[in-house]
């Protein structure tokens, strides 16, 4: 059973469905990650990307990468704007933990509810011309369908942590978690430097949305199905490092593809999320956790 | 002191009594249906108000030791034949689930904060795969359970379920209501202000969270118990639903998490309007009803009610 | 102080308990006071499979206002009192009691959805009713209800007759095949579809080479199939819900499965946007379908009644074709409604006992129900994609896209074969 070509191709699978997931998580690498802003609502913002990505697409024939990039400005202000709603309410009276976390949650209902009552629950999906195809090198065989979203994932993953590293507003945000009274006396607002981060992690959600939407149909509640991996990630990773986020989420997608293949799939959720449990056993600060 | 303990227990009886009068009162069956419903979300809401409202570790994970208290019960009524009765179930279920309430309890050593949330949830996901991959219990096409007409003197068999949950769950206050203002409470209020400082001022803090975790699992683990005798037909998806750990969290918080009263208040509330809600308007109006509650609640009454009703009283007091 | 809360904690008990009460009894006197006839139900109109159960809503609501054009049953107007389930089997219990014992329907009918039709089961026992049933996998081989009567034509042995077509099929080519991997999803419905699967293969001599199910939430399905194509089996039969379908379509096409037949007990490839995002995708896969436009299925105000679904649908964000369910609710509506017209009343005993016994003229053409309540006869239909064009969503108006190859007294061609020709 064991066979080479099935173990490569399904590590191969592993490996793309890994990198979609770190698209996916990216932005609550930066919220919850770097933050400490407990959005349990990002893979909603994720399907909303999704539903935006669908309406241009088959309205106007846009490849939903497209539109995705095109639309974080859009999700940029309104991560902006849900950022100082939250200050406002909990960060600057010191409620954040749970008050922050329920807030997330009613957030995360009336964006799931709101897409029901508006777009009804039929599954949507795209369409885009490379959606379908797959390469072939030698027995592995490359699905575009998988390949472009991995491929936008490795390139966004890697623009997020360069400006992390190497800007000065980058830099900002990793002092600001880290903190925040030495940055406020460096001359710098931590307030306005969260507000942007926060705004970027919504961001990508724009992107996010219009990647899942391509790897599969698309309806309001499957938001749900994610909660648990984005966290998961996030955590497994370490928080405060995007580099072991990516990790992170190669790990989760090949373990999920592996057990998939092998032991069979209605097993996976448990193994990655035994996985999980296991890290946080062991090692709490996951795997390239600062603290 | 004396006053005070009669006051609660009066009350109690006054409650248990209503609750027969109407079973002989009232032959309507749905509303012993909707009342079972909003006992449910009580006590849920009791139980995870021990560990999150009480000791300040937020447990996302309620779905699952609900759901496990659930299968425990279809498991030993189909194991033994519907031989049991259904307080040696609820036993069995409290007992099971007290047990994973202990090894969260250990997990909180390691764990904390957000990290401790996550791993909850982590933990009901490979429970509900567990349920979904065993046959015996139906997997995940789930189980059937059968129940008679009536019971005992009850005209039907929903009002006897009533009458249990009603009970269980009053129990379930007064525990969390010594909890709430005996020395243990004071202990456990230390823990969720600073736990680091209440291991230096020598509170027992890991003893304190056991016992936390081990309530709160045997709790929710009884009010799981009697729910497939209630549908009928019990699947991993809608026993481990999320809608049941969110409830679980929002009906203390919209109530109040400090005080004893405080998820009572949340869950009558907030539950009555989702039975309202189902049958009028339409269902995923509920759903935005929890969200719309939680945004504003959280936003504008942090403390919940009791903590508007408390300013409100501190201010005629003045 | 702590009295007075005490006592508040009481009296906000008895003030809900007095609010339902007053709430309960101003509706029974509303109730009380009129005509109508009252059909009632919950439906699935959120969750998982409100696609499908809004789309039924509108087509027994085409069928209400039809009949009430006509003067009503038994000169009464009819009427619906239906909630919203939001596909949980758990609300269930307590729409269908307060159904009968507060808005006090005079008829009741079921949901969609197999896990939405049993919680509901043992009210309408207890009250002896009549209970029309809309697309259950064997709800019945459970309780063994005489009243219960389904409209999904799986058969007389509704698991078994679910696969069999696709099992039947495979028998009658040559060579035989001789293997078959069942992939399903974990819930319901798909399980036992793939146990009666199970049960075909072995009944016609097949080797299970591959069994597993997958977890809905999968988000990709490459690795299942590709575990799949290295077993290499002749047949593969699929019981999924449409993510699950329309992933393992397109993985299937991606890694260039090999295989005789494919596909089995899909759903999801019913619905006109999935059929039409999958296009040629489709071509030649074998999966179940109730009803298609060809001449054998022909029946008489089936394509006036699509043409009233089409017209409604619109906006509403449902399937815009209605070929799935939609015929099917507007038919069991039918059957309760010339029960009703011919028992000259809502007698329980006397429908269920008229229900068993005659034949029903419907837009899905001659329904007759067997003594567990499902159809005596199967009308599991196995039908081919041929000639799908990419991105047409009126093709599937057509004949022709949807060849219908079993039972044979429907067949509207021949199969292709094998499946990756």
């Amino acid at each position: 059973m064991l066979s080479a070509d099935l173990l490569s191709n399904a590590l191969v699978a592993g490996v793309l469905l890994g990198g979609f997931y770190a698209a996916v998580a990216i932005g609550l690498a930066i919220s919850f990650g770097q933050l400490d802003i407990v959005n349990i609502a990002h893979p909603a913002f994720v399907i909303v990307g999704s539903y935006i990505a669908w309406i241009l697409n088959s309205r106007f024939g846009l490849d939903p990468v497209l539109i995705g990039v095109l639309a974080t400005p859009l999700f940029f202000f309104v991560g902006v704007v849900m950022y100082r709603i939250y200050y406002a309410a909990f960060e600057r009276t010191g409620q954040e933990s749970l008050s922050g976390l329920a807030f997330f949650f009613g957030v995360m209902f009336i964006l799931e509810v709101g897409l029901m009552l508006v777009y009804g629950v039929d599954y949507r999906l795209v369409s885009a011309s490379y959606l379908g195809k797959s390469f072939h090198f030698g027995w592995i065989g490359v699905p575009l369908r998988m390949l472009v979203p991995f491929t936008v994932a490795l390139v966004m993953t890697g623009g997020i942590w360069l400006y992390l590293s190497r800007t000065f507003m980058g830099r900002a945000i990793l002092a600001v978690a880290q903190d925040p009274l030495a940055l406020q006396l460096m001359g710098a607002d931590p307030v306005r430097i969260k507000q942007f981060a926060f705004g970027l992690a919504i961001a990508t959600t724009s992107v996010a949305g219009s990647l899942l939407i391509m790897i599969g149909p698309v309806e309001p509640s499957i938001g749900r199905d994610y909660i648990g991996r984005v966290f998961a990630i996030v955590v497994l990773g370490g928080m405060g490092s995007i580099s072991g986020m990516f990790i992170a989420a190669m790990i989760l997608g090949v373990v999920e593809s592996v057990v998939s293949t092998f032991a069979g799939p209605s097993w996976a959720p448990a193994v990655a999320f035994g996985v999980l449990l296991l890290t946080l056993a062991l090692r709490p600060s996951g795997l390239f956790g600062r603290r | 002191m004396k006053l005070r303990v009669n006051a609660f227990w009066v009350s109690c009886a006054v409650v248990v009594g209503g609750g027969l009068m109407l079973t002989e009162v009232l032959h309507n069956d749905y509303y012993f249906n909707a009342m079972y419903v909003i006992l449910q979300g009580t006590l849920m809401a009791v139980a995870w108000n021990i560990l999150g409202g009480f000791t300040g570790y937020v447990n996302f994970g309620s779905a699952g030791f609900f759901a496990v208290g659930a299968y425990t019960s279809i498991f030993l009524d189909k194991y033994f034949g519907h031989a049991l009765p259904l307080p040696v179930l609820i036993a069995a279920a409290a007992l099971v689930c007290a047990l994973i309430g202990l090894g969260v309890g250990y997990l909180s050593l390691r764990l904390k904060g957000v990290y401790f949330s996550i791993a909850t949830l982590a933990m009901a996901i490979v429970f509900a795969t567990l349920i979904s991959n065993w046959r015996y219990m139906g997997g995940a096409r789930g189980a059937y359970i059968l129940t008679p007409e009536t019971f005992l003197w009850f005209h039907s068999y929903i009002q006897m379920l009533f009458m249990v949950i009603l009970l269980l769950t009053l129990g379930a206050v007064a525990i969390s209501r010594y909890l709430n203002t005996s020395r243990l409470g004071r202990g456990l209020a230390a823990i969720r202000d600073d736990e680091v400082a209440a291991e230096c001022a020598g509170v027992p803090t890991l003893r304190l969270k056991l016992i936390s975790t081990t309530l709160m699992g045997a709790l929710m683990g009884i009010a799981g118990a009697p729910y497939p005798f209630f549908v009928t037909f019990v699947d991993p998806a809608s026993a481990f639903s999320l809608f049941v750990a969110v409830n679980a969290i929002a009906m203390p918080m919209i109530g109040g998490t400090s005080h004893w009263i405080g998820p009572v208040i949340g869950a009558v509330l907030l539950g009555s309007m989702q039975q309202v809600i189902t049958v009028t308007v339409s269902s995923e109006l509920n759903v935005l009803l929890v969200g719309l509650m939680l945004v504003g609640f959280v936003t504008l009454a942090p403390q919940g009610i009791v903590g508007l009703a408390q300013k409100y009283w501190r201010r005629r007091a003045r | 102080m702590i009295k007075r809360r005490s006592f508040m904690r009481a009296s906000l008990a008895s003030g809900v308990v007095a609010l339902a009460l007053a709430s309960g009894s101003l509706v029974s006197f509303g109730a009380q006071a009129a005509q109508p006839i009252k059909i009632g139900f919950s439906m699935a109109l959120s969750g998982g499979l409100a696609g499908a159960g809004k789309a039924a809503l509108i087509a027994m609501q085409i069928w209400k206002d039809d009949i009430n054009k006509k003067g009503g049953l038994l000169g009464r107007p009819v009427e619906f009192v239906y909630y919203d389930d939001a596909t949980s089997p758990s609300t269930v219990p307590g729409i269908y009691t307060k159904l009968l014992d507060v808005d006090k329907v005079d008829l009741v009918v079921s949901s969609y959805g197999t896990n939405e039709i049993s919680p509901a089961m043992p009210i309408v026992m207890r009250k002896k009713l009549v209970f029309p049933s809309l697309f259950g996998l064997a709800v019945n081989d459970q309780f063994n209800y005489n009243r219960y009567f389904q409209i999904m034509p799986a058969g007389p042995e509704p698991k078994l007759d679910w696969s069999k077509g696709f099992f039947e099929l495979a028998s009658q080519q040559h060579p035989k095949p001789e293997t078959v991997a069942i992939i399903a999803a974990d819930s319901d419905f798909a399980l036992a579809a793939a146990a009666g699967a199970r049960e075909n293969a072995k009944k016609f001599g097949f080797k299970v080479v591959y069994d597993k199910t997958y977890p809905p939430g999968t988000p990709d399905f490459t690795p299942i199939v590709r575990a799949i194509q290295a077993e290499r089996p002749d047949l593969v039969f699929v019981a999924s819900y449409p993510p699950g379908s329309v992933g393992i379509v397109k993985a299937a096409r991606e890694v260039g499965l090999k295989a005789k037949m494919f596909g089995g007990g899909m759903v999801g490839l019913q619905f006109a946007g999935i059929q039409k995002n999958l296009g040629p995708m489709l071509e030649n896969i074998v999966n179940y379908h109730f009803w298609v436009p060809a001449k054998t299925l022909n029946f008489p105000g089936i394509n006036e009644f699509l043409k009233k679904y089409e017209q409604a649908a619109k906006g509403k964000g449902v399937d815009p074709l209605g070929q799935y369910l939609p015929p099917y609710a507007y038919a069991y509506m039918q059957v309760l409604g010339q029960a009703v017209e011919a028992t000259h009343g809502m007698n329980q005993a006397k429908l269920a006992a008229y229900m068993h016994k005659h034949t029903f003229d419907t837009v899905v053409g001659k329904v007759k129900f067997g003594s567990n309540g499902e159809w005596a006869q199967t009308r599991m239909l196995m039908t081919q994609f041929r000639n799908v064009k990419p991105n047409d969503l009126d093709q599937f108006r057509k004949e022709g896209t949807q060849v219908v190859l079993y039972p044979h007294q429907w067949k509207s061609g021949t199969m292709v074969y094998p499946f990756d020709k």
